[in-house]
């Protein structure tokens, strides 16, 4: 039967109350400490949950409605992408590399970030960032899926993809941004969100999506062009929601201030160190480059973090006192990282080159201050090394930092010959870090990262040898251990000694020319 | 607080749905910069940028949901208030 | 500091000695060599004379560098942990006070890496 009803469309803001606000429910035989009991303990007072206003004002059925469009305008691209051969359209075969170390690196954090947001949607007992926290789990369980889509059309031709799930879990390098989110993860929800949605979405993932997928596409990649702008689309609701959580615990308690600050602190440190993988993808792998790293650092983080900082400082909040040391590394990271990257390529799963005359002439132009002096010169003599037959590579693991994980590759903050050196000792036991800064985190929390697996450690226990008998007569340490990690000498090395490099050549070579 | 001005930025990728929606924003936010990078436009101002659903409307030529913007919306930075006639990125409160 | 935590929070160190099978790590970096990205790790017997380890696994690891035959060990300074460190190369690591994952760093006077670049 047809009855004529006369509907007011409802307002954005009124849906949002009725769709958020309106699902909740007091509880009647639990007390809410009981059901929610979680998120108090890390000493952060909210006096007012309804105090909550969720930006975006996102409902869940239009969450559905564009998350599917999103989908949709994806999946056409990949299936365009993967059906008309894109992977020989790409700039240059070095290309790859990029999306081995998105795949390894990145993909398995979006997966980690899916189960971290569906932990704490659980446990924050305000219902609008419940929701908002829900929404956000389903997001990364879809970037975690589209990225592991994409990246297959290139697995099938190329190394270093096939065991990202193994190598994220093991291989040293990797241990990076998996230890980063795993601290994160093992904080309370307020630790989580402020670490996920300052550090890593609103620092971190800006400038992995924004400056390096921009850099996809100018180097012909449609695949990772698409999932990365369509992955940043959610982002930028993440990094929204990390900021209104910031937010709302230095309004609701002033004596929430100090345990804020000490986490940007931390945070901020924890995001900068991965960046270093970050830099180095756009200064060294990308063959056709955007914007070099400082460039967009300046972007990213001087403009963008300042204007937060700047905004933040109502409440009592200062700029880290670490980004002082992140200023001074700024010229020198990505060189930095990519020494270690190619001394240590024989434990890697993508491969590396020295950069061409072409490439110093742009890293010298966008770093006037550092390439010509300290880093020209190492490339120069190692492409000697190379040419004369005797490449130079490192054989033994590295010390590394306790927190961080990276190697203690890191000078003196202004003094770039000088090795930097920090340790201290705990509970009989001596610790080795990066930098004051990693001391420092290691020093709020001595229980948490003495339980830190690092590689070279974990190799000397024979933590790395899987089923093989280290007493057998001709056991043969490193061959177990490659065999445990699944990588294979195709894996790693040089890119110009690669089979990747070889049948990129050939099948492009094929694609342009007919066989008589 | 600061006499350092702060800029807002929004991060569109480039492409026929968003041609429409960069000329509205254009039109609306004379004091915005475009800069055009490869598949995106990112487009900076100080203190506030403002997408309006009407101007947006008028040049795409049919009703628009500002909600729409989330799936060409690459990146962002300011406070976001929003209601269903506009779209405001702001670092003032 | 102590963390703070919703439950009992006890675990011990991840890396012992006694996990290491009667071995102790031992780091060591090259000043002015920055040819290596950073220092490296080793698990040594304790009874292992200091010698044997500049003649062994340092050797191993720095003799790609050319300085490294021209090192001159009477002459050779070292820190251990960044503090000032005297070794003496014909006792064992135990002998010398070295502990498990103590962190030596040596500089080799005259010689300041590839064309005097430090590297």
């Amino acid at each position: 039967m047809d009855i004529a009803v006369t509907k007011k469309k409802l307002g954005l803001k009124e849906r949002y109350a009725l769709m958020t606000r309106g699902l909740g429910w007091e509880p009647t035989y639990q007390s809410v400490d009981d059901v929610f009991p979680m998120d108090s303990f890390e000493g952060i007072k909210i006096h007012d949950w309804d105090a909550w206003e969720d930006p975006f004002r996102l409902t869940m059925d239009a969450y559905w409605k564009y998350q599917a469009e999103k989908e949709r305008k994806l999946y056409a691209i990949l299936d365009a992408f993967a059906q008309g051969n894109g992977h020989l359209t790409l700039s240059d075969a070095r290309y790859i590399n990029t999306v081995k170390l998105f795949i390894n690196g990145l993909a398995p954090l979006e997966y980690m970030s899916h189960r971290g947001f569906a932990h704490i949607g659980r446990q924050f007992r305000g219902v609008g960032p419940r929701v908002a926290c829900m929404m956000q789990s389903l997001d990364e369980m879809r970037h975690a899926q589209t990225q592991v889509h994409a990246i297959s059309n290139y697995n099938r031709y190329y190394d270093g993809m096939a065991n990202f799930r193994h190598h994220h879990t093991y291989l040293p390098y990797l241990q990076v941004p998996r230890s980063f989110f795993e601290d994160a993860a093992s904080g309370g929800p307020f630790e989580f969100i402020t670490a996920i949605g300052f550090a890593f979405e609103y620092v971190l993932t800006n400038l992995v999506f924004v400056p390096f997928i921009s850099g996809a596409a100018y180097n012909g990649d449609m695949g990772a062009m698409t999932f990365g702008f369509s992955a940043q689309s959610d982002e930028a609701r993440h990094m929204t929601l990390g900021l209104e959580v910031i937010k709302f615990m230095l309004e609701q308690d002033p004596d929430n201030l100090p345990i804020v600050q000490k986490w940007l602190n931390k945070w901020t440190w924890r995001g900068v160190r991965v960046l270093t993988l970050v830099a180095m993808m756009q200064d060294y792998m990308l063959p056709k480059r955007v914007m070099s790293w400082a460039e967009a650092w300046e972007i990213y983080f001087e403009e963008n973090c300042g204007a937060l900082f700047r905004d933040l400082a109502r409440y009592g909040i200062v700029m880290p006192p670490c980004v002082e040391q992140v200023r001074k590394e700024r010229d020198h990271l990505s060189h930095m990282a990519w020494c270690q990257f190619y001394q240590a390529r024989g434990t890697n799963n993508f491969h590396v080159w020295l950069p061409s005359k072409e490439d110093m002439d742009w890293l010298s132009a966008k770093y006037p201050e550092t390439f010509d002096q300290y880093y020209r010169p190492r490339f120069e003599y190692w492409a000697k090394m190379e040419e004369e037959g005797t490449p130079f590579e490192a054989a033994t693991p590295p010390q590394q930092c306790q927190v961080c994980q990276i190697p203690t590759i890191f000078p003196v903050a202004g003094d770039p010959l000088t090795r930097a050196e920090h340790s201290c000792t705990h509970d009989g036991e001596r610790f080795h870090f990066c930098s004051q800064w990693c001391q420092e985190i290691f020093e709020d929390e001595p229980e948490k990262y003495v339980q830190a697996k690092l590689g070279a450690h974990e190799l000397y226990k024979g933590n790395l040898f899987g089923d093989a008998d280290p007493t057998a007569e001709d056991f043969d340490p490193m061959a177990a251990a490659m065999a445990f990690l699944k990588l294979t000498p195709e894996d790693s090395g040089l890119h110009s000694d690669s089979r990747d490099a070889a049948n990129f050549d050939l099948w492009r070579g094929l694609a342009k020319a007919n066989e008589a | 607080m600061s006499e350092v001005k702060s800029t807002v930025f929004l991060c569109l990728q480039a492409n026929d749905e968003t041609r429409g929606v960069i000329e509205a924003i254009e039109r609306d936010n004379e004091h915005a910069s475009f800069d055009y990078q490869p598949g995106m436009v990112r487009i900076t101002a100080p203190g506030t940028l403002t997408v309006r659903r009407e101007t947006v409307e008028e040049e795409v030529g049919r009703e628009f949901d500002l909600q729409e913007l989330h799936i060409n919306m690459i990146s962002l930075s300011g406070h976001v208030d929003e209601d269903d006639d506009a779209l405001v990125l702001s670092w003032d409160r | 500091m102590t963390i703070i935590a919703n439950a009992p929070y006890d675990f011990t160190s991840n890396d012992r000695q006694e996990d290491f099978r009667g071995a102790m790590l031992v780091y060591v970096g090259w000043a002015r060599h920055m040819m290596f990205a950073s220092p490296y790790c080793w698990p040594l017997p304790p009874d292992m004379p200091f010698g044997a380890l500049v003649e062994g696994p340092m050797a191993q690891a720095f003799a790609q560098h050319p300085d490294w035959e021209q090192a001159d060990w009477s002459t050779a300074t070292w820190t251990r942990n960044g503090e000032p460190f005297t070794p003496d190369l014909s006792k064992s690591l135990a002998d010398n006070g070295l502990s498990h994952k103590d962190s030596l760093m040596f500089t080799t006077p005259g010689l300041d890496g590839i064309g005097g670049m430090g590297f």
